[in-house]
Formats: C-alpha cells, structure tokens, sequence
C-alpha cells in the first residue's frame, strides 16, 4: 500500500544530519517556539555565564556545576534532535517526491480552443494559472489542471506509488490531472490550475518535510498548558532561595535551575513538534494527504463517518446470485438465455450472470460470431441490453422497461402458439419477485423471450468482506456510520443491515448529503466523509473532514481537506486512527512528563535541603548516594528521557478500539502509574552508574 | 484513636451525606427559577427588590457584564464596610465605645470579609461595634457567600447550555441566594444556637463570678445570629476571638456537631446542583466522591497525627494524644475533624488552635487551602475551584482517549485551559510569593512566636489561609502590622477575585459552545475512573507546587521531632 519505503527509526541517513540540525535549532528564533524549551534555553546561558565566572574566580564545585551545565544543554539539544528527527523522516520522503519535480518542458496552447498543432515549448514552471497546455503519450504533464479535451491513460505511480495507470478525460468526475505524472498514451488538452511551487506535489513536500507547519489548534492549548505549567513551577522554586534563607542556608543556583528544568514538562515539551509532524507523516505513509494539521486532529474526533455505499461497504458491482423463472419455465431456460443475453455484455453483472450459469447448471459460453447473434447494448432509453438470435431476440433489463417492453412486442409471426402471451398473472408474479428481491436488498433484473417473460435474474450487492467487523469497531470508538446510497429506501435498507451501518441515507443526492451534515453538525457532531465528484464539493467542503478521491475532480480535490492518493474510500477508518493516534500520543506524553515530577521532587528536595535540616535526608526514598549525584542524576534522567521517547513519539501511542473509559484506564497506568514510578527506578540507577563513574 | 471517635467522624459524613440530595434537589429548584414551599413569601419581596434595582429575572447577561456586576457590587460592599469601621466611634450601637479601627486593620479586615475569608487581624471583643458586627461583617458574611454560590451558578449554567450567550443574572442569583437559601437556613440555625446556650443580645457586656471568685468581663452581644452565617456561608469570622473554641460561640457537642454540618452543607449539595443542571445527577456525586476521598484521607491523617501525640512529651511519662491548645470538650477526633473540615471548605472557624497541633496534624490543614480549597470549599467558590481542576485534567488525560477533550459534551480548548491555568496560578503566587518575601525581611518575621520550621509554618499558614480565601489562623503569628495587614489583605482579594474573573470568562465561553453528545468514543465522568482522575490531578498539580515549602516547614518540623529536636521559643 505504501510505496514509500517506512525508513526504520534509527537509519543513519536521518540520523546523522539530524544531529546537525540540532544545533541549527539552537537558533533564539527558532527556539521561542517551543515554550518550555526556550526556558530551558535561557536558563541554561544563565548557568553558562555563571559556570564560567566560577571558572575564573576559581570558586564554587566546577566539575559539578560543569555537568549540570552540560546535561541543560544536552536538554535542549535532545528536543531539537527530536524534531529534527521527526522531520527528517519527513525529508526523506519528499526527496523522492522531488524528483518528480523536475524540470518539464511545457507545450502551451494559445488558448482552449486553439489549434492542438501549434503550440510554444516553455518551461513547466513558467506556467500561469489558466494557461491552457497540450500533454501527449510520453509527456510529464507540467502542473496541477483540469482536463478540457480529451481522453489519456495516465501513470500516476509519482503520487499514488500505484504502477497501473488510470484514465483522465475531460468531463464528469476524473478530470484532474497532477504534474509531476506521465501521459502514456492518447493526448489531452489541459487547463492549469496551480501556479508554479503551489502544485499538489510542492504542497505535499511542504507537508511532509513540516515546512508549512502551522501549530493545530490542540497544539495550541497544550503549549498554554506547559507554558502555565512552566510559570507554576517559576514560583515554586524562585521562592526557594529565601526558604532556605530563613533556615540559615543557601542553595546555588545550579541547583536551583537543575531542580526548576526538571520540574517543568520538558519531555513533552520537547517531543511535541515532533508528535505532529510524525502524525502528518503516518498520513502521508498512507498515501493520504491532509492540508492541514487541523484536519488531522479534527479526524480523531469525528463523531459520524459518511460512506458512499458502492466501492467501500459493497463491491463496486453487483452479481448474479440466483435464477427466478416464472411457472412454466425452469431455472436452466431462464439461465440459458439469461447467460445468451449477457454474453456479450462486459458490465460486470453480464459477467457474472455468465459465470453463475455456468457454475449452476453447467451452461458454457458460446462464440457470439457462430451464432450469428446480434448483440444489443444498453442505452439510457431502454434501459436493456440483450441479443437477437435464429431470429428470436432476448432482452433483460430493469423490470418495469422489460414489462413496459414485452407489452409493445408484438407477438412475432411464426413463434410458438404456446407462447405465454403477455398473461397479467405472469406480470403479476415477476411483479412479486422483483419485489421479494428488492426487500432483501437486491436487484431484480428481468428477462424476457420474444415478447414472453422467462423470469427474473437476482442481482445482489456483496457487502465487502470483514466491513461488518470494521463497523463494529467504529461504534466502540464512538463512532456512527451512515451509508450513503442511490438506491431506493427499501434495498438500503437491507444492505444496511447486512453491513450493520448505523444509519442511511437513500436516493442520496448532494442537496441531501450536504442536508444530513449539517443536521449531524448542529447536534455538535464532527463528520466525515469522502467523495470525488463535483457535485460532492458541496459536502466535501461542509464536513469537518472531507477526503477527497485523488481520482476525482478539481472541484472535490479543492473542496476537501484532504486527499487520498489511492483513492479508497474505505481508508476513512485509518485517517480517523490516525487523528486519534496524535491526540492519544501527546495525551499520554503529557501525563508521563507530569507524573515524573514526584520522583524529582524526591530526589532533589532533600539532596537541596540536607546541608541546614539534615532531617529531611528520610525523605530520600531512592537512596541515592549523595545530593550532588542526587541532583545529577535527575537532570540526566531528564534529559535522556527525551531520547527515550523519541521512537514513541515517532511512532505513536498505538490506538485500540475499545470504548473510552477501558482505553484510558489503560492508558493511565501505563503513562500515568507509570510515569510515576519510571523515573524512581531510572534515577536510581543513573546514581548507581554517576557514583560508579565518580563523576558526583 | 478511639472507636468513639470514628464513630463520630462516622456520624458527621453520614449527615452531610443525607443533606447532599434533598438540599440540591431544593436549591436547583430555586436558582431556576421554579417554586418552592418559601415562593409564597419570598416571591413578592424577590419581585420588589429586582423591581427597586431595575431588573428582571427574565434578563440575562454576557459572562463579562455578570462579573463587571459582581466586581461593582463587591466595590460597593468593600467601600461601605471599610466606612463604618473608620467611622464606627461616631457611629450608634457601640455600648463599649469602640474607637475607630485605624487603616491598615480596616483595610485588611474588610478585604478578609468581602472575599469570603473572615481573616480576623482583630479581636471581635475588643475592636468592633455591634453595629459594625451586624450591618458590616454579618452583611459580609451573607452577600460573600451568595456572591460565591451565584458564581458557581453561573458555571455551571456554563456547562449545561450551548450555544447562548448568557449565563444567567448575577443580581438575581445574588438575591436567590441570599433570600431562598442563606437567610432561611441561617435564621432556623440561629435558633438553635440560641437554643443551645449561644447569646443573642445587644446588652452590654456583664460582669461574672467565676469558680474562683474573681470577678471576669464576660463579651456578650448579637452572636448566634452571626455564627449561623459564618458557618453556613463558609466565613469562619467569629464573634469572639477565641472563635468556636469559646463556649459562648460553640457551647455544646450538638453545636459543634451542626456547626461543622453548617460548613459543609451548601458546599456539599452544590454538587447535587451541578449535577442536576447539566442534567446528570451522577457528574454531581463523582465530584462529590473526588472532594469525599481526599477529605477522608486528610481526617484519617490529621486524627491519627493529633492522636499519636509527641514522643518528647511521651518521654516526660505523659501519655496520649496532643491535648495542647484543644479544648477538653472537643477531645482529639472532634478537633481534628474540625480543623479539617474548616479548612476543607473555606470556613477558618476554628475549635481548637491549629499552631498547637502536631506538625503534620498541622499540615492536613494547610495542604487542604494549598489544594485551593476544592474539598467542599466555600460555599460556590469550592465547586468553581473544584471545576477548574477538573478542566485541566480533562484536558491532560482526555487527550488519551484519542479525541479533543470534553467534559459533559463541551470541548475543552486553549481559551479554557488558559483561563483554568490563569486561576491556579494565583494561587502559589500569592501562597509562596509573599511567604518567600516575608521569612526574609526582619520586621515581618519579627512578628512569628516560635523560631525554626514552626516559624516557617506561621507565616506560609497566614498567607496560605489568606489567599485560599479560608480565615483560619495558625496562631503565633502577630497578623495586626502594617506588613501583614496589607499583604495578607492583598493576598485575599487576589485568591478571590483573580480566581473568579477567569472562572467567568470559562463559564461565557463554555455556554457558547455546542454540546457534543456522548457516545461510546467520549470518556465518562462519572465512573470511579473520573474520581481517581480527578483526586490524582488536584494532588499533582495543586499540591505539588508546594512540596518545597511544606518540607521546609511541617515535614522538617516532623522529622526532627521524631528525632527528639526542638526549636526552644526566643532562640
């Protein structure tokens, strides 16, 4: 599914440079948009400077001030080295994306009604919006537009990594061509649609390498939470020193920094950026691709999931899955001519009548050229198709055209005196299974003989296999599904309940679906859905998330927020996985980083007390061999769980879909009992080794 | 401890736990406006006051023009109580000839009463007229704590609406408050007190005989009436300086019994009210547990600490509890659970002296207002404390279940979280700040009595009380200077009001929003899940903050009493 290489956590290439870019970020500018690490930042020159006055005037215990300092910055550091990380994974993507973004030469009409055979050779990315360009078998087409003329295969393995190609053409729902993708065969007269370094593919690299990142909105709120946090923890130990005062003592200030650092939720501040641009990127691993990160977030709480009935809850097509002939005609003669009729008909319900007749009275195929049978196509007027053959001619089609049809027949000279005639106790019983077939959720076709009725083909939706289960798992995480259909209420009915959606909507048009979101949006709900026509730009874009098929059109792919390159409705379930997978990430982080505090305070309090009230040494539960290695290892430990987390931050806490209450049980003893208990355990150890090294 | 004493402990739960629901089901009734047995009365004098102020109890207001009311109305009342304590000398029912109370106490004092707190820098004996007790500090006592529930109202009507503008009419809730729920209660309570032995008069103080034929002044005046507000309206203010430890205030175990009941009454069925109004009657007793969970913990820990006693004195043969500074009436539990629940909500009466407790008997106290007195708290001010809390865990823990947190269908966004941090910073600030200010300078820890951690203790208690809005006294510590009179008055206004303004701004911008429905995907608030939640959250994020401070104090006061050291007086 994916055609980019997942790049492993620890690859040398991502690595390496970003070590780098870990000093890059040491930047002010670049730092002040992480709260709690630009406190850490300025805290650290501030022990900096006085680390090295100490140095000249020789007081003060160096090598201790001297570690501390090292491990601040190592703080910093490793925050930065998380974000670099995150977006170097990004960059590694989009560098595969780049090359298709090589110079293109452009063939540039006069204009839309131009002659196709004069145009200007120009430089793909000197092309305007509304340029009108022709693309030919061979051709990388230049930039984002909206096919005008034609019909063209299209290799889009650019952007999907899906090798097959797909057909463009001007007109109805697969309009929209992407530079960067190559013509295979036929030609197409195009319309830019995107300016140069605004295309799809200069979108997704942005994307991808968290360039145009913009914080989300619960990004926001959290940075106000740790930035609060943070301020808490200024008064708690700015007012220390006078404490200590009181009691005839005093505390350096190292200590004093290296107990506030640690306080402060520096884990999750320093793993925050990179949690979103990891979620962007699992996105992207997806072959999805969300406009902003707002919609990432917005996918986790989506309350009502819209899915188009056909392609994602059923097969694209129906099949053939019984034979109904009327009294006075067995089963095999309606398959016979059934299977006659549909020889010749490529749709995929001819084929699989063609196959069911085989597979139940062992009817096989017949050259249609022996016969010398005439086949008659579908057309929008009839309503049938079938065929004419030794002069008797076979219709099938939807019931009422076949029964309006066999009235006008006229009985043909020379047929049977048997023939059946146009008997209304037939029309009657065709009449009754058809509807028998459509309570079921199925599709009656009827067939008919030279004016007489044979019977009726049931054509049956395949709910597509394990979607019962997905949906079942979607009412645990809360979520309702509705199945958007263009059938009559009856059949969605009964599809419905064989898939166990929650809900439908039937003979479904955009005036009605875009009526249903905003009916579920005033309850306070948050929809989602997928679509790819113009005529879902409406709904695509009044959905809190909409994703728009990358096979659809201009309109769909602008109206939505996001857009699946594989072009799988079905892919929904994951973005919303995804959404959560952020939110639960960060959740979980934050409770880790809070819930370490107690194991700090443990470690440093009394190791910064004990000098003037040796008493409160019982309070140093962890043993740790003494207050300067006490203090030392807990800013080690502060700084090496950053590192720690980084691949958790990466890869994201994973979701289970499991109703709320049970997932943050779980979760709370995981990040929450254990974020309490982790650093007791981690601390102590890191004393074990600092008091082994001699280093404190 | 003694069975005895548990089973008193046993008792008091047990009728705060009775009260919960009939008086939640009756105070929703009354701040939505419906009719209870008192309407028949009450209605047309409600009617005439809205009509003398120009209002209606059909409008409503925006959250900013609800608190721009508040602040007036807490202006008006500051100025005016400040007013007559200047001017008291001048000024009719004064028997005693109280002179005017100078500026720096006056400005103290009226700041300790409009914010709820009842800080008393004074001796009610000995400064205050019964005209200022009665049209002053009573007033107080009533309109803080209406101020209080009105703002809790307007919360909750936060939650429980979307998408409206309006959260209600803060002189309505003032006057349903004060006319349905204080006065009614406040009058039956008076009744028995007075019932019980407590004076109610406005005579002159009397001479009296006492055992050993000395002749003694005894303080007389309008009391049972003011101590059934302090108590019920969570004030603490009491009449007598010796508070409730004074047998005119606090006669008999009866007294004592409904006088803590007095406390946690409306603080308690608050909870019922929000669980009511948001339509869930279950989000109102998970609250209820979190605050009954660290209640219990802090009674179990204070009596155990107050009944294990000191081994320096149990060294000099003297067996048992800590007796000191407890009265014989009370005993140890009725004294711990009284400390506790007097500190829990934002009473500060007080039964017995805290500054005589043991140093972690000591703590419970103090660790109960760090927390922001959301242990039942003051009347309103504990369940929009509370509520604060509850957004920002919500907003941390929410996280986890994989959606944008919400509590009770409402979003919970950075405008929230914002506001929420705004209030629980205040509190550390004004706690640690001026306690770190004042452990430094000279004069102000001049005015502690003991030196050493118990010194420490006295001055983080005094602005500990000050801010969290309570009013008990640690004791030792001379409050009546210039220096304390302005801080601990600053540190006051400052938990009080720069803890309600962000309150309020939470509440406009809750009840503009939609309400999500629940489903399977949101995290229920009210299972035990939620409570270990919520209590987890307050311990951690309320308490934590002050970890420093309490071992330089009770824990290090502790420990080297556990070691046998001492911190002689005058050293």
């Amino acid at each position: 599914m994916s055609h980019i290489k997942s790049t492993s956590l620890f690859d040398a290439r991502i690595l390496v440079p970003a070590i780098g870019a870990s000093f890059a970020k040491l930047d002010p500018r670049t730092l002040a948009g992480n709260p709690v690490i630009f406190v850490v930042a300025v805290v650290s020159v501030l022990t900096t400077v006085l680390f090295v006055r100490d140095l000249v005037t020789g007081r003060g215990d160096l090598g201790f001030s001297f570690q501390i300092n090292v491990w601040l910055w190592f703080t910093v550091l490793f925050a930065n080295f998380a974000e670099a990380v995150a977006e170097g994974r990004g960059k590694a993507q989009a560098e595969s994306l780049r090359r298709t973004r090589t110079e293109t030469q452009a063939k540039r009409l006069a204009g839309p009604d131009a002659d196709l055979s004069v145009y200007t050779m120009v430089p793909g990315n000197s092309l305007q919006i509304g340029d009108v360009v022709l693309v030919e078998s061979g051709d990388i087409i230049p930039s984002d537009g909206e096919v005008i003329e034609g019909v063209a295969s299209v290799n889009e393995a650019a952007i999907t990594g899906e090798s097959a190609p797909v057909i463009r053409e001007s007109g109805g729902d697969r309009s929209a061509v992407t530079g960067g993708t190559q013509v295979l065969s036929d030609w197409m007269r195009v319309r830019i649609t995107a300016a140069a370094g605004s295309t799809f593919i200069d979108r997704m690299i942005a994307l991808v390498e968290g360039a145009s990142r913009q914080k989300t909105p619960n990004e926001i709120a959290l940075n106000i939470l740790l930035a609060g946090m943070t301020l808490i923890f200024v008064i708690a130990t700015a007012t220390i020193p006078s404490f200590a005062a009181y009691a005839g003592g005093s505390i350096p200030v190292i200590v004093l920094v290296a107990l506030f650092v640690t306080l402060i939720p520096t884990t999750i501040g320093a793993l925050l950026s990179a949690i979103g641009i990891a979620g962007m990127d699992r996105l992207v691993r997806f072959n999805v691709l969300a406009m902003s990160g707002r919609a990432v977030e917005a996918a986790g709480d989506v309350d009502t999931l819209l899915l188009d009935k056909t392609g994602t809850i059923t097969l694209g097509n129906r099949q053939a899955t019984e034979f109904r002939p009327v009294r006075g005609v067995t089963a095999a003669e309606l398959a016979d001519a059934a299977q006659l009729a549909s020889l010749a008909d490529e749709t995929p319900e001819g084929r699989s009548i063609v196959v069911l007749a085989k597979e139940k009275y062992g009817i096989r195929a017949r050259d249609m050229a022996q016969l010398h049978a005439h086949f008659v196509p579908f057309t929008a007027q009839t309503r049938m198709s079938g065929v004419d053959v030794d002069g008797s001619s076979i219709r099938k089609g939807a019931v009422d055209s076949i029964l309006a049809y066999v009235d006008t027949v006229p009985i043909a000279a020379g047929s049977s005196a048997l023939k059946l005639a146009v008997n209304p106790e037939i029309m009657r019983e065709v009449k009754a299974i058809a509807e028998e077939i459509g309570k079921s959720g199925g599709t009656p076709l009827a067939v008919a003989r030279d004016g007489a009725l044979l019977g009726v083909v049931h054509l049956k939706d395949i709910v597509k296999g394990g979607i019962r289960e997905r949906f079942a798992e979607l009412r645990r995480m809360g979520i309702r599904t509705v199945m958007i259909t263009g059938d009559n209420p009856m059949t969605a009915a009964a599809i419905a309940a064989e898939a166990g959606v929650d809900d439908f909507l039937a003979q479904a048009t955009p005036e009605n679906k875009l009526a249903l979101i905003r009916e579920e949006q005033a309850k306070g709900k948050l929809v989602a859905m997928c679509g790819d026509g113009t005529n879902d730009a409406p709904a695509l874009a009044q959905a809190d998330v909409g994703v728009a098929m990358n096979t659809g059109t201009v309109a769909a792919r602008e109206a939505g927020n996001m857009v699946d390159l594989d072009s799988d409705p079905t892919k929904l379930i994951e973005i919303v996985e995804i959404g959560k997978q952020l939110l639960m990430t960060r959740g979980a982080l934050t409770t880790f980083s809070i819930a370490n505090d107690i194991a700090k305070y443990f470690a440093i309090i009394p190791a910064m007390f004990v000098a003037f009230y040796p008493q409160l040494g019982v309070l140093n539960v962890m043993g740790l061999s003494t207050p300067q290695s006490a203090i030392l290892s807990a800013i080690i430990f502060n700084a090496l769980i950053i590192i720690a987390l980084i691949p958790l931050a990466l890869k994201g806490v994973r979701y289970h879909a499991v109703g709320a209450a049970s997932l943050l049980r779980r979760n709370l003893l995981i990040y929450g009992l254990g974020g309490i208990l982790v650093p007791f355990v981690g601390i102590k150890a890191i004393d074990v080794i600092v008091t082994a090294l001699g280093l404190a | 401890m003694t069975i005895n004493g548990w089973i008193q402990i046993a008792l008091f739960c047990a009728i705060i736990l009775a009260l919960v629901k009939p008086l939640g089901w009756y105070m929703t009734r009354v701040f939505k406006g419906e009719r209870t047995f008192l309407s028949p009365v009450l209605r047309p004098v409600e009617a005439w006051l809205y009509k003398l102020a120009g209002t209606s109890d059909r409008e409503e207001q925006h959250w900013a023009t609800y608190a721009v009311a508040m602040l007036l109305f807490n202006l008006a009342g500051f100025l005016l109580l400040y007013a007559l304590q200047r001017f008291q000398a001048s000024l009719p029912f004064n028997p005693i000839g109280m002179s005017a109370v100078p500026a720096p106490l006056a400005f103290n004092t009226t700041a300790s009463f409009v914010t709820n707190t009842n800080w008393q820098n004074y001796g009610g004996e000995s400064t205050m007229s019964y005209l200022v007790q009665m049209t002053g500090l009573a007033v107080q006592n009533f309109v803080s704590a209406a101020t209080g529930i009105a703002l809790a109202i307007a919360l909750v009507r936060g939650f429980a609406r979307h998408s409206v503008r309006s959260v209600g009419n803060f002189w309505v809730d003032l006057t349903r408050a004060t006319l349905y729920v204080l006065l009614p209660i406040a009058i039956v309570f008076t009744l028995f007190l007075v019932w019980q032995g407590v004076p109610q008069t406005l005579g002159n103080y009397f001479e009296a005989t006492t055992l050993e034929g000395a002749r003694q002044t005894m303080a007389a005046g309008p009391m049972a009436s003011q101590i059934a507000i302090k108590m019920l309206g969570t004030n603490g203010g009491g009449f007598l300086n010796a508070n409730a430890a004074h047998p005119f205030e606090n006669p008999t175990a009866l007294t004592n019994l409904f006088q803590m009941v007095a406390i946690f009454a409306i603080g308690a069925a608050l909870t019922n009210v929000f669980g009511r109004m948001v339509g869930d009657q279950r989000q109102g007793w998970a609250i209820f547990s979190a605050m009954g969970a660290l209640f219990l913990v802090g009674v179990t820990v204070c009596y155990w600490a107050e009944a294990s006693g000191n081994p320096l004195v149990h060294a000099l043969g003297v067996d048992g509890g800590n007796m000191e500074g407890k009265e014989v009436r009370f005993g140890i539990a009725l004294s711990a659970l009284f400390a506790v629940v007097t500190t829990a909500a934002s009473c500060g009466a007080v039964n017995a002296m805290h500054d005589s407790f043991t140093a972690l008997g000591g703590m419970i106290p103090m660790i109960n207002m760090q927390l922001g007195e959301v242990i039942i708290g003051g009347v309103g001010a504990g369940l929009y404390g509370v509520l604060l809390f509850v957004v920002i865990a919500i907003f941390i823990a929410g996280l986890m279940v994989g959606r944008t947190p919400e509590y009770l269908g409402k979003k919970i966004e950075a405008k929230e979280v914002k506001m929420a941090l705004l209030a629980l910073l205040v509190l550390p600030l004004a706690m640690l700040g001026f306690t770190a200010i004042s452990v430094v300078m000279p004069s102000s820890v001049a005015s502690i009595a003991n030196p050493g951690p118990h010194g420490f203790s006295e001055i983080l208690y005094a602005f500990t009380s000050a801010a969290a809005n309570n009013g008990s006294a640690f004791g030792g510590l001379t409050g009546n200077t210039d220096w304390y009179n302005a801080t601990l008055g600053l540190a006051m206004l400052m938990g009080r009001f720069l803890m309600i303004l962000p309150a309020m701004a939470i509440a406009g911008s809750l009840a503009a929003k939609k309400t999500v429905p629940a489903s399977a995907g949101t995290f229920p608030t009210h299972g035990g899940l939620f409570v270990g939640l919520l209590v987890g959250s307050i311990l951690i994020i309320g308490g934590l903050t002050f970890f420093p401070a309490l071992a330089v104090g009770p824990i290090v006061e502790h420990l080297s009493m556990m070691q046998g050291q001492t911190f002689g007086s005058g050293g």
